[in-house]
């Protein structure tokens, strides 16, 4: 799997309509005994290791389940506050799981209208005359293209530094929104996308491209 | 091939230094103003990024590119940050903003004892061997004015 998700955002910077291919990630499970050799601290509602990286736990990294079960944010499935039952002695040996944190809905869409500024903006600074918002940036794990239609609507497409043919994907999945999504009676603009066919055709227009996408080498 | 402009940061957010090549447009607004704008977007780029990663990144945000300029960004991990923008046919350029900042930016900033480091840099030397190395660059063209 090369390409990770896809966004399309709004006008008006609103998510309405996000798809993430990216199952496996990196994560860690591990026994522990008390007293926990880890740092943790509450950042956003998440349990965090702040210090003690070892093992492919890294600093950063969320407690994504406990015992086998996924905890809910910073409260085990049973409501109990994460620190406060690892803060228990009675409770260990204990088996944790890290990972990096998931983002939640509330995060994709707070996320989504942070690119939609930062588009702005990055047009805003240009040194020439004329430029457009941020099409493509470039970090050391994966790319972000964006698509700007004229109408507004921006594609979001988060893909391997390496894989290609994203310009072309990119219009591709206008041509999807605007065959399955607008042309659907059901559709109510700036909207929330929730149409079966336009699921399966952008599932399908991700495989090809994933296919026909060449990497270099190493990969 | 152009260079555009340069900005360097220190962790608090303070320009440190600017200075500009071929900018062919202003933001319009006044130096301090732009200064800010851009360090905001490059703190806001720096966690929508580290959010938006699906895995353990390494170096984080390095480029990004609109439809007629390319921004590069390097960040050491004491906080201070090099950014370039240039014309999108520029490659890669870690090696540069690395060397801006040490070869330059330590050699005639931080070992100078009469450069307060946390303001703008007043140095000449440093001034005029920036600009110097930056026009020696491959990728720097003298064309258009």
């Amino acid at each position: 799997m090369a390409i990770f998700s896809v966004f399309v955002v709004n006008k008006a910077g609103g998510l309405i309509y996000h798809h993430d291919s990216y199952a496996p990630r990196a994560e860690a499970e591990k026994t522990f005994s008390y007293p926990l050799d880890l740092l943790l601290k509450l950042h956003d509602e998440r349990v965090l290791v702040a210090f003690g990286q070892r093992d492919g736990i890294r600093v950063g990294h969320a407690v994504l389940a406990i015992n086998g079960t996924d905890v809910n944010g910073k409260y085990t499935y049973d409501g109990k506050e994460v620190l406060e039952y690892l803060g228990n002695p009675a409770n260990y040996p204990v088996s944790i799981r890290f990972g990096r944190p998931r983002l939640t809905s509330n995060e994709k869409l707070m996320l989504a209208s942070m690119f939609h500024s930062l588009f702005a903006i990055g047009s805003q600074l240009s040194p020439e005359q004329g430029s457009s918002g941020i099409e493509m940036l470039e970090t050391d794990t994966f790319k972000l293209h964006c698509f700007q239609t004229l109408t507004g609507i921006k594609f979001v497409v988060l893909a391997d530094p390496r894989q290609a043919g994203i310009d072309s994907l990119l219009r591709k999945i206008y041509e999807i929104y605007s065959d399955f999504a607008l042309k659907n009676p059901f559709y109510s603009l700036e909207m929330p996308i929730r149409c079966e066919l336009f699921d399966q055709n952008l599932k399908l227009a991700l495989e090809v491209a994933e296919k026909a996408g060449t990497f270099g080498p190493g990969s | 091939m152009t260079v555009h402009n340069l900005y360097l940061f220190d962790r608090n957010g303070v320009c440190l230094h600017y200075s500009e090549w071929h900018r062919k447009k202003q933001a319009g607004i006044p130096k301090e103003e732009e200064f800010k704008l851009m360090y905001g977007m490059l703190f806001s780029i720096r966690s929508f990024v580290s959010k938006m990663s699906p895995l353990d990144m390494k170096d984080g945000f390095l480029a990004f590119q609109t439809s007629r300029y390319k921004l590069h960004y390097y960040e050491t991990p004491t906080g201070i940050k090099v950014v370039m923008n240039t014309d999108l046919g520029v490659g890669p350029i870690r090696d540069v903003l690395h060397h801006i900042y040490s070869a330059l930016y330590v050699e005639l900033v931080v070992k100078n004892p009469l450069c307060p480091l946390g303001q703008t840099v007043q140095s000449e030397l440093f001034r005029s061997r920036l600009d110097s190395y930056v026009r020696s660059l491959s990728f720097f063209s003298a064309r258009a004015g």
